[in-house]
């Protein structure tokens, strides 16, 4: 894993989280450029995914390869799961959801890069 | 998909509004805990049987009331208020058994220490899910 990306990726997420809840608090449904926002954290998660498989390709072994990949595809599917269960129902709450799903985004990439760094766990 | 107003006369049902960020948050942590609890178990179960099967119990809990509070009708209602007051009495137990007793809990489950671990939103989110029971209890029903 390279640290500096993941790092970057993880204050990205935050942005997004910080901006969800500030138009949470004024009051706002989702709009679009939160969703484009979103999609652009995705494609920062999918290339994060695709440097550990070119990494993993290359030789290198994390604490624990099955809870690694574990927390590779979680990395890749809260963000839909979160967007889909916040948009079947749009007030502020829809908003508040797409926050605290960004905001699980850095605790995800903290796992990650501690079971890249020899956790078993 | 468009949005069902709620008739005026009925309480709002559990996964409504912000109940919605009530039952994202149980979901993620169901999801945390349950594959958590499965690691646990399938690679060093021998080290701590104890709190890992604790973890395990408590990945149960956290994924009846993610499903109960998503569901709407009297029933799931009940078993969402029987699956939070579970959850709020297993957290102080556990909180308390762990703070007094370290040794029997070498290794961190979610409900050790009153959920420090996960910034104590174990110990918040049992009574904020009763909170949001008792505004959305079925008409009639005594509390």
């Amino acid at each position: 894993m390279i640290t500096g990306y993941s790092v970057a990726v993880a204050l990205c997420s935050l942005a997004v989280a910080a901006w969800a809840f500030v138009s949470a608090a004024r009051n706002r449904e989702p709009g679009k450029p939160l969703l484009i926002g979103l999609v652009a954290l995705e494609a920062l998660l999918l290339v994060q995914v695709v440097i550990a498989v070119v990494l993993l390709i290359g030789g290198d072994r994390p604490g624990s390869m099955v809870t690694f990949i574990a927390y590779l595809v979680g990395s890749l599917l809260i963000l839909p799961l979160g967007a889909a269960w916040a948009l079947a129902e749009r007030t502020r709450s829809s908003t508040v959801i797409l926050g605290i799903t960004c905001v699980t985004v850095p605790v995800l990439i903290l796992r990650l890069s501690e079971v890249w760094g020899g956790a078993s766990a | 998909m468009a949005r069902v107003p709620e008739p005026a006369a009925e309480r709002p049902a559990t996964a409504s509004g912000p109940g919605r960020i009530l039952v994202a948050v149980y979901a993620i942590f169901a999801v945390a805990a349950t594959s958590r609890a499965a690691v646990q178990i399938a690679t060093r179960f021998d080290e701590a049987p104890v709190p890992y099967l604790l973890s395990a119990f408590a990945a149960l809990v956290y994924l009846l009331a993610t499903f109960a509070l998503a569901r709407t009708g009297r029933t799931w209602w009940r078993v969402a208020l029987a699956a939070c007051s579970v959850e709020l009495a297993g957290v102080l137990v556990v909180g308390l058994l762990s703070v007094f007793d370290q040794a029997a809990f070498p290794d961190a489950a979610v409900w050790s220490n009153f959920g420090m671990g996960y910034l104590f939103i174990p110990l918040v989110l049992p009574v904020i899910g009763l909170l949001w029971l008792r505004r959305t209890a079925p008409t009639r029903t005594p509390r």
